[in-house]
Formats: C-alpha cells, structure tokens, sequence
C-alpha cells in the first residue's frame, strides 16, 4: 500500500523513456535526419571514450549539487526556480574571491578553498533573498526566482564588461582566465577533477542523509506535505522554509563555484549552463526522491555532452538532447497523471 | 412557478447527506428550510440549482419533469440560487458583476444593464452604487446586487441559503420586504436558514430536515418548541460529565472582542479551571470557533484581556501558547491536524524528537507501536494517516497532544465518528481532566454539549451567552438560544 507508487515506478519510467524516443524520433524524421545515426551519435559522443565518460562527469558534478539543492526545497514543498540565478551568484562570489586571493597572493589550495566557500554563501544569500520576498513580501518563490535570475544574469555581465572585464578587450567571452594553479586539480590529460567530484558527491549524501535520516529533514518533509498541519504541530514553518531555501542556495552557489574553479576557470555570462533548469527536470523525473538522482542526473548530462558531436557530423542542432529531455520530463508526468486518473475511480468503486 | 422534489438521494461516501427526501412547494410560497448543521439543507438546494447532482430522484417544475445538469440549465429553467457566500468578483464593478452570466454578444451592454439595474434597485429601495467596487460593499450589499441580477435573469424560483448570517439588521428588513413582495408576485422563494425567528417571521410553511431525513412540515403560525424538537431528535444517552471539584484557574477571558471578516464576536468573558470541561455550543459560524482559536493564540482578539495560568498572553504567538501548555485541536483532520503522506511513526517522531539530529527508526517505531496500542489506533507504525479511517485519525491526533498540557481545545472532537469512538475519546478526555487539565470543546451535537461539559456558553451570530451549568439547562433551551430565541432570559 505505501510503496505502491514507486513500485509501478520503473514499468513506468520504461513506457515513458520509450514515448520519449518514439516522440523525438518523430521529430527527427520531421528534420530529415536519420534517427538511429543521431542515436548512435549521442552515445559515441558520451559513452565512447573513457575521455568522453570524464567529460560526462565535469558536467554531471554541478548537475548533482544544484539537483541535490532542489531536492531539499521540493521536500519543502518549494519550487525554487531560483536556482539558475543562485548558481550564477555562487560563480560570481567564487571568482570574486578569487581575485582577491590572487591579488594577496594567498597560496592556491586555500584560494580555491575560499573561492568554493564564498561561492556556498553567495548561492546561499541569494536563495535566502527568495525566500524572505515570500515569507515577508507575499512574493511566490517562482516569481522572486526568476527576477533574481535575471538580475544575477544581468550582474554577471555587468562585471564582465565593467569592473572585472579584460583590459581593453571586454568581451561576452568573460573576464581574464584564471592561472592554471588556481584551479581545482585535474586528473592528467583530462579536464575532470577529482575534488569536484568529491564535492558533488560529498553534497548529495548530505541531503540524502538530511532527508533520509533527521529530524531536520522530516520536519522539512511536514512543511512540503502540510504547512498548516506542521504549523499547529508546533514546527516554526517560516524558519524552516528559509532554511531550505539557504541549504539549496548552498548547494547551487557550490556548483557555480566548480563551474568557475574547474570547467571555465573564470566568469562567462552563461556560467550556470542552465544546470537549475536542468536539475528541476531531473528532480521531476525522478519524483523528488535522491534514490536514482544521481543516474538520471548522469544520463541528462550523457545526453547534453552527446550531442554536441550532432551540428558536426549530422549537421543537425544540438538541442536534441534538450528535445529528448524535455519529452522525457512531459511524458512522465503525464504518464503517471493519467495513471492517477485512472485509479481514482477504481477506489472509490472499492470502497 | 410549483416545485416538486420527489424522492431525492444523495451520498458522499458513507454519509447520506439526502435520504429519499420529496417535497412539494407551490407558486407563490416561501417555504422555509430548517436543520441543524450536517441535516441535508444545503445539498438538497444544490442539486435542485444544479450544482451537485443527486443519486436518484426527480425534479418537477410546474408539472414537467426537469433536466437538470448544471447551474447553466436551471438558470434556464428560472431557478437561481443565492449562495451563503456571494458568487461575486470582488475586483469588479457593481454593474460588471450585474452583466456577469448574461447571455449576450462580444460587447456587454453596460448602459442597458444600468438602468435594469437602477429600476430594479429602485423598486426594492436597495441603494446600489453601479460604478462602486464590489470589494467595497457590505455583505448584506453584496447580496442585494445578488439578488438583483437573479431576478434581472428571469428567475422565478429564488433560492436563499443562510441570507440573514453576516447581514444588518436594516438589511434583513428590506431582504424580507422584497421576499415578501416577490411571493405576492408569484414568484417561488426557497429560504434556508436554522434561525428559527427568521423562519418564523418570513415563512408560509417550514420543512425541518435532520440527518438526511425530511422529518416534517409545518405551517405558520409555529409552535417554537415543536420546530426545535424536529430540528434536533430526541436524546439519546452517551455517558457521563466528569463530576469533579474545580481546580486552579487555568484559562481566564475577560471582555475579549473578536472582529470577523462576517461578524463582530463578543464581548466574551469566560474561564476554564483544572479538571472543569467548558462546551461551546451554536450553529456552525456563529462565532464559538473564532474565539476557541482565539484562545489558541491563532487569532488576535481586538479588544479584552487573556490570561493563562494568571500571566497576560494577549499579543503571544500560537507557539508562544503551545509552550503554555495550550493545544488545540482541529476539526479538519487531514487538513489541519494530521500531514497526508508521512506515517505514523513520522507523526511522533515530528511532535516528540528524540534527542540528538538522527532518527532512529526502530526507536522511533517502538514508541509509535506504543501508542498505537493505548489509543487503541487501528492502523501499524508505517500506516499513512489519510489510510486511516476519521475515527483513528481522531485517536492518532489526540495521542498526539502531550500528556503534560495544561488545556485542550478541541474543535468538534467527535465529529463524523460512530458512537463507540465518541465514548471512547471523551473516556481519554475525561482521564485527562482527573489528573489536571481544562478543556474546551466546539461541538454541534447538542447531547454532547450537554452530557460532557460542565458549563456552557450560547453563541448566536457573535453573540455570547454568559456561562450556563450544563447539570440544569435542558435540550429545549440550548436548542433555542443556538436558534436566537429566548437570549434576554439569559442575558440579564
């Protein structure tokens, strides 16, 4: 009776995966370009290489700490869109502090050390802006989230082309590139890192645990479930609700923060790769429950690097892998809201 | 224009709200509708406006049978329907409200719709300002435009739900004279009310309805006492009050005022002591549960002082109180007390943590297991609230209020639930009182104000009796005050 839900849940995955590729093959017919090659593509241009699996997984670290960030505010019962522009401010903060260790001439492991850590708390300032415009202003968190997403995209550019832009030659390329020595380690001859990773799973298994296993996450759980419920039974819900909002800001600020430290080594105005969109899919997907998280996070970021290989040799665009993520997302919440339905008379017939 | 209802069935889940229910209403009659909260008034009107369907039964309008599937196709046949809270848009303008639901072309016909409106008005002596904001406008205003644009719709079948809560005393008179006025017309008015004065000043004949049932029909002049045993049944016996002597003072309310979006509660001046059992009793929104919440620290009385245990709380939060030792309990189970989707365990573990950041989950299953055996909750640990039936809902939230509280308000404890599971729980209440604790309780059964409380306060439209010994006030009485009548008796 009470797993019932995520029981049915891989049949249901499996007939929504299969809508999805049926859906976005049509799509590609439409295109006039040949399915199974595009297929074939995106796996090589993923999975081919062990190369190309690390290249997967700098993608996939950010992914994983914005999407375990959101886990945490869904549980609250939040929808914060804000992610986007919490993840750009935790890039801004880290490149900020950057070049003021830089500037001292600090040595570089506690550089970037403080760089991650200044990006936590610009993610987590800016998550916590969102959530006092609701508990104060009556704002609802999608719409503070997405102005604050546009000032942070604003800002960003802002400090590109003013004060942090590259002498004389300012330019939407972003500011001037950081010396290697202050980037997170790579492992040799590839571009992932292995701090980051430790990062990125170091943040999941805080919010697994948090939800999983405290009396914080249940807590939490009560508020998303039943704010006036949990209000009367004593938890102080407004205090609760921002602290989700600080703990996912943290997480999104961190993953702004290796966007700067270990893929992009400086500020560029699109710095958050739209890693907050992508995560709120991907939550989504999996219902708000970290169990499968970090795969299905895994495969979006497959999918993304995948098909960059498509505008070269199929020269079709690479918003492919956007179309096959999107389908997803629809057709498995449609799926399950039709399966809904369709139970709903079902009971009532049985009772 | 005649209604006929003939053998109407109604059910939501296992409560039958309209139990074969047939009843005949001539042109040109006002026939009042009298029932408690729950008797099946408001569910008989809606499936006769079209807003509910019924299980099974017929509908005849002046000796056709009717086919009623929505508002849309009664407002065809001329039945229109005022609803207790008025169906206005609130952000618009008098007129603009008075055009809405008018049949008509891509422009409204707003100069038209004016002067229907000015006449109309006119002939009722309402005073309708067309371009003020709905917003604005007084409750007892609101229904007036109400009114006005049912009839400007053609209806000749009006049906009023509840018209005279929240209005002006003013008001209620011209409302009456026009409803007077439109019956002499020809015109078929449906008024629902469990006020028995205005039943008895308004209405030709009165249907009394309870529990689903039409128990009777009388015609005027009535016999007050008749109405209110029709109304309310005969009593059947439930158990006992706690016969104990009165302790420390726990809860102390003194002149409080409470300002309604509908009404002004008060001023009400009322105490609570240990072991003491305190009912308050009326029709559902007469005020008793604004002030019960009140004494929550859930609302913020305008005016009047609140002492708990002797300290002045007036201002504190609803946490602030709860730190007191004031629970409260809610009426809307899966709304307000319990959370749909965590488990039992989850519940405990929420309102009694176990120290340290962890849960640990055998831990805190042991003690859910526990509890689930003193409060005799059908249900395991890892059962989810909303599996549970009302009844073990109402034991789960009850376990879940701290033994140590030193006041329980509960909000129609007992309501939906069988006989066995109201004993039951005012078994568990009343050991709570022996070792100390107050309680105060909103109930619409009557046999239950009367049987557990030990003192009881009336509320009638804001209006609060002073305490009343539950031990000397019988049914009749209790039962005529909740219906307005017998107040300055009690008030001197």
């Amino acid at each position: 009776m009470r797993r019932s839900a995520s029981l049915s849940g891989p049949a249901l995955m499996i007939g929504a995966v299969l809508l999805a590729l049926l859906f976005t093959t049509g799509i590609l017919l439409i295109a006039g370009a040949p399915p199974l090659e595009a297929y074939r593509q995106v796996v090589l241009g993923s999975l081919g290489s062990t190369k190309k699996i690390t290249d997967v997984l700098v993608a996939w670290v950010p992914l994983l700490l914005a999407t375990s960030g959101l886990m945490v505010t869904f549980a609250a019962g939040l929808w914060n869109i804000g992610i986007e522009g919490q993840i750009t401010l935790g890039a801004i903060f880290a490149t900020g502090m950057l070049r003021l260790t830089l500037d001292g001439g600090l040595p570089p492991g506690i550089a970037i050390g403080a760089a991650i850590l200044a990006g936590i708390l610009g993610g987590a300032v800016w998550a916590l802006l969102a959530g006092l415009l609701k508990a104060y202003g009556g704002v609802n968190e999608i719409f503070g989230g997405l102005g604050l997403n546009f000032v942070a995209v604003a800002l960003t550019v802002w400090l590109i082309f003013g004060p942090w832009g590259r002498p004389g030659v300012a330019s939407m390329s972003g500011t001037e590139p950081f010396p290697d020595t202050f980037s997170l380690p790579a492992l040799s001859g590839l571009r992932l890192s292995p701090w980051a990773v430790l990062l990125g799973v170091g943040g999941y298994l805080l919010v697994f645990l948090i939800l999983q296993g405290t009396t914080f996450g249940l807590r939490l759980k009560a508020v998303g479930k039943n704010p006036r419920a949990a209000f009367l039974l004593g938890i102080p819900t407004v205090r609760y609700m921002l602290l989700a909002f600080v703990l996912c800001g943290g997480l999104g600020g961190a993953a702004g923060a290796v966007q700067v430290t270990a893929v992009y080594h400086r500020l560029i105005p699109s710095i958050s790769s739209g890693y907050g969109y992508l995560g709120l899919m991907v939550a989504m997907l999996v219902n708000y429950q970290p169990l499968w998280m970090p795969l299905v996070a895994f495969f979006f970021a497959a999918l993304n690097l995948g098909s960059i290989q498509l505008p070269i040799v199929l020269k079709l665009d690479s918003s492919l892998a956007g179309v096959l993520q999107g389908a997803l997302v629809l057709f498995v919440l449609a799926v399950e809201g039709i399966r809904q339905r369709l139970r709903r008379p079902q009971a009532k017939a049985a009772e | 224009m005649r209604v006929e209802l003939r053998d109407i069935h109604k059910s939501f889940g296992p409560v039958h709200a309209n139990d074969g229910i047939s009843l005949t209403i001539p042109a040109g009659t006002i026939q009042g509708i009298l029932g408690e909260n729950g008797a099946g008034k408001t569910t008989l009107m809606k499936i006769l406006s079209g807003f509910q369907r019924a299980d099974g039964g017929e509908i005849w309008l002046d000796g056709r049978l009717a086919d009623i599937h929505s508002p849309q196709d009664t407002g065809a046949l001329g039945i229109g329907m005022l609803h207790q809270d008025p169906l206005d848009v609130p952000a618009m303008r008098v007129v603009d409200n008075f055009l809405l639901g008018r049949a008509g072309g891509v422009r409204p016909r707003r100069r038209q719709a004016q002067a229907a409106l000015h006449e109309l008005a006119e002939r009722f002596g309402f005073a309708l300002d067309p371009e003020a904001y709905v917003e604005g406008l007084t409750v007892g205003e609101r229904q007036q435009l109400e009114l006005l644009r049912l009839l400007w719709l053609g209806a000749r079948v009006l049906i009023l739900d509840e018209p005279t809560t929240g209005i002006s005393a003013l008001q209620k008179e011209a409302l009456f004279a026009s409803l007077r006025k439109l019956s002499q017309e020809g015109r078929t008015i449906i008024f629902v009310s469990h006020k028995l004065e205005d039943v008895e000043n308004l209405c030709h004949r009165v249907a009394v309805l309870r529990r689903g049932h039409l128990v009777g029909e009388v015609a005027s002049p009535y016999d007050t006492d008749r109405l209110v045993e029709m109304m309310f049944g005969r009593v059947v016996s439930l158990g006992s009050r706690l016969e104990g002597q009165a302790g420390k003072r726990v809860i102390e309310l003194e002149e409080i005022v409470i300002e309604d979006r509908r009404m002004t509660i008060g001023p009400v001046s009322l105490q609570a002591a240990q072991h003491e059992v305190i009912g308050l009793a009326g029709m559902e929104g007469s005020g008793q549960q604004s002030l019960l919440r009140a004494c929550a620290g859930l609302i913020r009385p305008v005016h009047g002082r609140l002492r708990i245990d002797g300290e002045d709380v007036l201002g504190r939060s609803y946490h602030g109180f709860l730190r007191l030792g004031v629970a409260f309990m809610p009426a809307a189970r899966l709304e307000e007390g319990l959370i749909a989707g965590l488990d039992l365990t989850e519940h405990f573990a929420l309102t009694r943590p176990q120290p340290g950041l962890l849960v640990q989950r055998q831990v805190a299953q042991e003690r859910t297991a526990a509890q689930i055996e003193a409060f005799k909750i059908k249900g395991t640990p890892t059962s989810l609230v909303e599996s549970l039936s009302g009844g073990n809902q109402q034991r789960t939230l009850l376990a879940l209020v701290g033994q140590d509280m030193s006041l329980l308000l509960l909000e129609h404890p007992t309501r939906g639930l069988d006989i066995e599971s109201v004993v039951w729980i005012w078994e568990k209440l009343k050991e709570r009182c022996r070792a100390g604790t107050a309680i105060i309780f909103v109930s619409s059964d009557l046999d239950e104000i009367l049987h557990y409380s030990d003192r009881i306060h009336v509320f009638f439209g804001g209006r609060v009796s002073p305490s009343l010994d539950a031990r000397t006030t019988t049914v009749d009485q209790l039962g005529q005050l909740i219906g307005g009548k017998g107040w300055p008796e009690v008030s001197a």
